[in-house]
């Protein structure tokens, strides 16, 4: 490979050197990759107990599973037990948000198709993507221990839900160092994705190939652009929001304790300033990703792209404004409630307008159902019914039947559970054979789909009833009343577990048959410019950069 | 029991029409207790508050006919696109990219529509949170974890006591396992009852499906909603905001009652609980 002078620049590392110290664009998106299944398979099996758990009313495994994690002493097993759910319904949060949806969407898709799309051969500054990963990282390692150290008086771990609202997390509820661990791996997993969002701003900006307009680049890259100026806007306010929880914890500060003049509530919206986006950040490369695979499997340029453009820039906009709809039962002013209710309607234009033009995207198309276009597909309803129980509760009238309750559970894993992880499994497929060479098998793939679409319905359909009926959510234990939806919301969890299973094999599977997928595996509707590198693309892409012309999209 | 109100027959109706799962609605409403959960239920509890009225109107007659038909009109699109636009039914995609008019279209109905929701639901939002005056004052104190309740001496209370659940062993018959508890708290029938909600340590939610109530208690505020209970019974509720370990074993139970049975009830619970919480005021803050 090494030419001429520019032998030092295109070292080509192998081994631990590679990976551990690596710079290459491709390489640390695959790390990011493979830390995002890590952190997704553990999430789901945090998920699998929990529902284990409510197949039935009473406390059966959770007791079990504290003596055999944590040796809980028998005689306090089921106190030990209750506070445990506890853990694992906020370890399961923290770990599906910041350790799967993002690192896979943001920190993997990402890092290895931006560059490619926008022809640049890598990130602006290699050295900070490495750091950005290695901090995520770290952050993870900080999360996981935190699960095994004191947090309330006796108990071990932090058991009050991934918002962390004080006093359940401050020196009241939970004085051991648990809550401790968490807040310096959320300091960690911030300042990773700041430097993340820094990088790729400055290369979207700065290193698009010549005639790469903005108004030419693929939505994927749009939306991660959107995606990193709302990391960079909203994540220092969770650093700060969470550092004021470290001093009130450790340095008697008292920020948020009204004993001192603090306020709870000051900790609920600084946090929500940063929660609301974050769900956006979360599912907004998901739209990215659904636009390049509807338009590539139809065989034609998405429907009206600087509505769908503009769309994912407002929806970023929006996204920051509405917060307090998380808040509705606070006590807040009736025109606060007046306004916060209203822009949140206003969301679902935008959305409304993603959904349609995915639709008109397909219409008139030649569609050729391979398996990322069924996720797709599949994305767009699931995606459509998390949406419109999202405009249920917008209204804050409606909302104080439903707040802290299933029906806002079925909601947001309507949008995430199976909205943004449908998403992240067509980009996974879509890009597979780019990432590294080989075919997977159509066959699994589709098992893959319809385990997961036929399971998620069977877990997260039901809990729209039981929250109806008002369920409270985070409970171990329920009145008997809502057991027949609760065990057949845990029913499901079967399908998903199988899910779950052919997807790994159908990585073993692709790895071991080897079926090379060469540059386009897609045909004429892979219009985008990884599909003119070979697969996997070369160590360094673009030595000679590719000039744009024509509409782009 | 062929308790059939004209709620309960429109509720079936429009459960009939809106969705498949939900036509199984209408027999399950007919057996339903008020109160409390319903064994297998696919909808909202029945309501006798005023505000609990208004949300099952604006959930059951405007958002879930709309939500419900939006869900159908887009699987509905996306069947018709994928059987007569794929590769065999049309070998030759077309080059359509842009339909200004449609676009204007799919973004004016969207608005129109949700003005047309926030009619409805705002003025329910008012109703909420603008406290009507009030003939009873409850003050509810969130602790980990159970309910504290007082009752102001100028309203011929004067005491205050816990709220307890019941253990699974000390359970009668026909008593509900995490529901029921030690003392109920009785409200009168028909009469505006202010409650001021608060905490003594971390954050707990009052929430009773049946009222359309759910309220934050939060250290150091005072938040303050109301009911109107039109129909004697028994209402449960539950904690609705994570509180530590034992957030699903501190219950509410509300008796409304006839005033009459109201004033006994207070005359011996001032004996009973006396000492307990003596002289308490409405804005007492702790």
């Amino acid at each position: 490979m090494a030419s001429s002078t520019t032998a030092g620049a295109h070292d080509h590392p192998r081994g631990l050197r590679r990976f551990l110290f690596s710079t290459n664009h491709k390489d640390i998106g695959t790390l990011y990759i493979i830390l995002g299944s890590v952190g997704g398979v553990i999430g789901f099996l945090l998920s699998l107990a929990m529902r284990l758990e409510l197949a039935y009313p009473g406390v059966q495994i959770f007791p079990g599973l504290a003596e055999a994690l944590h040796g809980a002493d028998p005689s306090m097993a089921l106190d030990a037990g209750k506070n445990l759910y506890n853990v694992f319904i906020t370890v399961h949060g923290v770990l599906m948000i910041f350790f799967m949806a993002m690192p896979i969407l943001i920190g993997g898709f990402g890092n290895w198709f931006v560059p490619i799309m926008i022809g640049a051969p890598d990130m602006a500054f290699p050295r900070l993507n490495n750091i950005s990963f290695w901090l995520l990282f770290s952050s993870l390692v900080l999360a996981v221990i935190s699960m095994f150290v004191e947090g309330a008086p006796g108990m071990k771990g932090f058991g009050g839900g991934w918002t962390f609202y004080p006093p359940l997390s401050s020196n009241t509820g939970s004085p051991g160092p648990a809550m401790d661990f968490v807040i310096l791996a959320l300091h960690l997993a911030g300042a990773s994705s700041i430097l993340g969002a820094i990088n790729f701003i400055t290369t979207i900006f700065n290193m698009r190939a010549p005639g790469m307009t903005l108004h030419k680049m693929p939505l994927f890259v749009w939306s991660i652009l959107v995606t990193a100026f709302l990391l960079l806007l909203v994540l220092p306010v969770l650093a700060g929001c969470v550092t004021m929880l470290l001093t009130d914890r450790n340095f008697g500060t008292m920020f948020y304790d009204p004993a001192g003049g603090g306020d709870p509530l000051l900790f609920q919206h600084l946090l929500w300033f940063f929660g609301h986006p974050e769900v956006y950040i979360v599912i907004l490369p998901g739209f990215g990703i659904i636009s390049q695979v509807v338009s590539t499997f139809s065989k034609k340029p998405v429907f009206g792209y600087l509505g769908m453009a503009y769309a994912m820039v407002s929806i970023g906009v929006l996204g920051s404004i509405v917060w307090a709809h998380h808040m509705y039962t606070v006590g807040m002013s009736l025109n606060a409630q007046r306004y916060f209710t209203l822009a949140t309607m206003v969301i679902a234009v935008p959305t409304g307008i993603k959904i349609f033009s995915w639709i008109a995207t397909m219409w008139g198309g030649s569609i050729s159902f391979r398996a990322p276009m069924v996720w797709a597909i599949g994305f767009i309803f699931v995606f459509t019914m998390g949406g419109i129980t999202g405009v249920v509760l917008a209204n804050a009238s409606a909302d104080k039947q439903f707040h802290e309750g299933y029906y806002v559970v079925a909601h947001f894993h309507y949008t995430l559970s199976l909205g943004a992880v449908f998403a992240l499994y067509a980009g996974f497929y879509y890009w597979f054979p780019k990432m590294c060479g080989y075919m997977y098998s159509e066959t699994l793939a589709k098992a893959n789909f319809w385990l997961l679409f036929i399971g998620v319905n069977i877990v997260f359909f039901p809990q729209h009833f039981l929250g109806l009926g008002g369920m409270p959510r985070r409970y171990i234990d329920y009145p008997d009343a809502y057991a027949l939806w609760n065990i057949v919301s845990s029913f499901g969890m079967i399908f998903v577990t199988l899910s779950l299973v052919v997807w790994f094999y159908a990585i073993i599977d692709a790895f071991m048959k080897k079926r090379v997928a060469g540059a386009n595996p897609w045909g004429v509707g892979a219009t985008t410019l990884e599909w003119t590198l070979p697969s996997p693309p070369p160590f360094h892409q673009f030595q000679v950069l590719p000039r744009i012309s024509g509409s782009g999209q | 029991m062929f308790n059939v109100n004209r709620q309960m027959l429109t509720r079936g109706a429009l459960a009939a029409a809106v969705a498949i799962p939900a036509t199984l609605c209408a027999g399950v409403a007919l057996a339903q207790v008020e109160g409390q959960p319903v064994p297998g239920g696919l909808g909202l509890p029945n309501m006798v508050t005023p505000v609990g009225l208004g949300t099952q109107q604006l959930y059951n007659m405007v958002l879930m006919p709309i939500i419900s038909f939006i869900a159908l009109f887009v699987l509905g699109l996306l069947i018709y696109v994928c059987y007569r636009f794929n590769e065999q039914a049309n070998p030759i995609p077309s080059k359509l990219t842009h339909n200004t008019p449609l676009e204007i279209i799919w973004t004016l109905i969207p608005v129109l529509i949700l003005l047309f929701i926030s009619v409805p639901s705002l003025r329910l939002l008012a109703q909420q949170v603008e406290v009507p005056e009030a003939s009873v004052t409850i003050k509810v104190t969130g602790n980990q974890w159970y309910w504290s309740y007082k009752y102001p001496e100028d309203q011929g209370g004067g005491f205050g006591f816990d709220q307890m659940m019941k253990p699974e062993s000390e359970l009668q018959p026909g008593e509900l396992r995490l529901l029921a508890v030690d003392n109920e708290a009785l409200v009168p029938v028909n009469e505006v009852i202010a409650v001021h909600i608060t905490s003594n340590d971390v954050i707990h939610a009052f929430g009773i499906p049946s009222f359309g109530v759910r309220m934050d208690a939060i250290p150091g505020r005072l938040n303050q909603t109301w009911f109107k209970v039109e129909k004697e019974g028994v209402y449960y509720g539950q904690c609705y905001f994570i509180c530590g370990k034992d957030h699903a074993y501190m219950p509410i139970v509300i008796r409304a009652v006839s005033r009459e049975k109201y004033n006994e009830w207070l005359a011996q619970s001032k004996q009973k609980f006396a000492g307990a919480g003596a002289r308490v005021r409405i804005a007492d803050s702790r």
